[in-house]
């Protein structure tokens, strides 16, 4: 984008001076749409409950509280258990770092194969499993419970992040086999002539040099794997349920009085992760939306 | 040709490597979407029985207003999110294109809803819509006594409740998509439009919209699909109602599964998703392999070394 500002010429007319101001209106207008609620969950996160209850969605808070920060991180309760957020945040960190490094591992060794070996019928399995990416997960759930069951890793760790693995496979293998088609194939055939074998092509070779991807498919697969809901709800069984559906349940299933500070704090811890990963990665997101975008 | 025998004798380390690939392919996906299909035609209800009993679940299935209301809750939201998404994502991204200030401010604004999740979207939607103390109160307050703002609690509104909160998550995506189709607009189109004098609303209502078929057809594919798979932003919202307001089928299908033990009509509710999804892709499908196939033929013969090849 830098290099177009820098054209000496502006590149189509400039809007008159009203009209201008209009589409700054505009844009302002809707840069506050969007961030209002996000205003309002850190408002109401820091309000004390008496002040909620006077219906003032958006005032800034008389007296700003962090109690129900603390709350919701420890003691909030989902039914009849009553540790905070926390332990769903646990579960998740264990959930995510082992999946996102084997989905993006199995995606690169992949999209290598399909890219420079192309071993015979391979490229039929690819566009099925490209096919399988729109296809709803209900359609696939039963008979996955069935199989998780009888592999005994029903509600385990290793089960759920065996569903995230299998179910992240199709973007991450198009994002690397479109990653390594981009490479010139004259490197991989001097790379051939030298004697080296499959597996020291990928690792000493291909690997090093797929670093921009892999930080783009990190950034997909902790995002994706972070805020799902369902994977979590039907096969982390009770005890490694991940923070969105613990969420959920400390919102949803509350009785008694609702806290709606406590729950609006545990909707942005719940969020942390993922705005962070936004924030901090920029345009490697975007990059992320395009590449999975190919896909469509 | 002797290129091609050499790479198949030392392809097996290959084929090996793809063998976790092939067994996803057909246990996870094929196989088990051949299970769903064969599970529909049986009575199984808390767990699977290997009787026929033909359509009997697909009857029950379309006799139940609940499945019917899903279906048109559907339409409905599908038909909402996906313009709104495609019509504020373009907006946003034509404004921004005009050179203006805190251009990446704006982008980082205007996207970081899709970095959150569906039930963190739904939760505090459901949050700033509530009659009683969210927005409709607050708008009272400041003197608007008529103001009436309560589609989550209305019958008739519900769906139009999460769709909105949908649009909001999910058109940053859009703007995106579109804002890199705009910028790879040939500059010359804007000197020719001015020389002709032709109004600039007018360019992109009839030049710049239709050159940006490509991304659109993206944009509606990914927005397509998560219509279909839309669930957590439902149960976080308004956990399907008031009443089955806002049910969807994808809600159907785990209450179903998990809750009520109708294997057999989950099977059958999840395969008429199953054929929907295909319905849309095929002619999605069809124009893709069309336009590659041209594609293919003008790169093999405009490239002389591919075409030995």
């Amino acid at each position: 984008m830098t290099a177009t500002t820098a054209l000496p010429a502006p590149r189509r007319p400039r809007w008159p001076a009203p009209a201008r101001v209009g589409l700054y209106v505009f844009l302002a207008t809707a840069a506050f749409a969007f961030l209002l609620p996000l205003y309002v969950m850190v408002v109401t996160s820091i309000k004390p409950m008496d002040e909620i209850r006077l219906g003032n969605l958006f005032a800034w808070p008389v007296k700003v509280t962090l109690a129900p920060w603390a709350q919701a991180w420890t003691s909030a309760c989902t039914g009849l258990a009553c540790g905070g957020i926390r332990v769903g945040f646990m579960n998740s960190v264990a959930i995510v770092v082992p999946s996102t490094i084997l989905s993006i591992a199995l995606g690169a060794l992949n999209g290598y194969a399909l890219s420079f070996w192309r071993p015979r019928g391979a490229q039929a399995f690819f566009v099925v499993l490209l096919t399988g990416a729109f296809i709803p997960y209900q359609v696939m759930l039963f008979p996955l419970i069935r199989a998780l069951a009888a592999l005994g890793l029903f509600g385990t760790l290793p089960g759920v992040v065996l569903i995230h693995t299998l179910f992240g496979m199709p973007v991450m293998t198009l994002l690397f086999r479109n990653y390594y088609a981009s490479v010139p194939h004259e490197l991989f055939m001097a790379a051939r002539i030298d004697g080296g074998g499959f597996w020291r092509i990928f690792v000493q070779l291909m690997l090093p040099m797929s670093l921009p991807i892999v930080v783009v498919a990190v950034i997909m697969q902790v995002t994706a794997i972070w805020n799902d809901f369902l994977v979590g709800l039907v096969f982390a069984g009770h005890d490694w349920l991940p923070m969105t559906v613990q969420l959920n349940n400390i919102i949803n299933t509350t009785t008694g009085e609702r806290l709606y500070n406590v729950n609006m704090a545990a909707t942005l811890l719940t969020s942390l992760v993922p705005l962070a990963v936004y924030l901090v990665s920029g345009r490697w997101f975007v990059r992320g939306i395009a590449a999975g975008a190919v896909k469509g | 040709m002797s290129v091609p025998a050499r790479r198949r004798s030392r392809s097996l380390a290959a084929a090996a490597a793809l063998v976790p690939m092939a067994a996803t392919v057909l246990l996870a996906y094929a196989g088990t979407m051949a299970w769903s299909v064969r599970v529909s035609f049986s009575g199984s209800r808390t767990l699977p029985v290997d009787d026929f009993v033909g359509l009997r679940q697909y009857a029950r299935l379309f006799d139940s207003e609940r499945w019917v209301l899903s279906m048109q809750n559907l339409a409905i939201f599908g038909v909402v999110f996906v313009l709104a998404c495609l019509a504020v994502g373009f907006l946003l991204a034509v404004f921004i294109d005009q050179r203006v200030r805190g251009e990446g401010l704006l982008r980082t604004v205007f996207l970081y809803p899709y970095a959150l999740s569906f039930v963190a979207t739904g939760l505090v939607w459901q949050w700033v819509l509530n009659p009683e103390l969210g927005l409709q109160a607050s708008v009272r307050r400041l003197g608007f006594a008529g103001f009436t703002f309560d589609w989550i609690v209305r019958q008739d509104m519900a769906i139009y409740a999460v769709a909105l909160a949908a649009v909001w998550q999910a058109s940053g995506l859009v703007m995106a998509l579109m804002l890199a189709g705009l910028r790879g607009i040939d500059e010359s189109l804007w000197m020719a439009a001015r020389i002709e004098g032709i109004p600039r609303w007018r360019v992109y209502l009839s030049i710049v919209l239709p050159m940006m078929g490509p991304s659109i057809g993206t944009a509606f594919v990914l927005l397509s699909v998560s219509v279909v798979k839309v669930f957590d932003v439902v149960v976080a919202m308004t956990q399907g109602g008031p009443g089955l307001a806002s049910e969807v089928p994808a809600k159907f299908i785990i209450d179903n599964l998990l809750v009520r033990a109708n294997i057999g009509l989950a099977s059958a509710a999840s395969t008429v998703l199953l054929l929907t999804v295909l319905a849309l892709l095929a002619p999605w499908f069809h124009a893709r392999a069309h336009a590659s196939r041209r594609a293919g033929r003008a790169a093999r013969a405009s490239d002389p070394s591919e075409a030995a090849a």
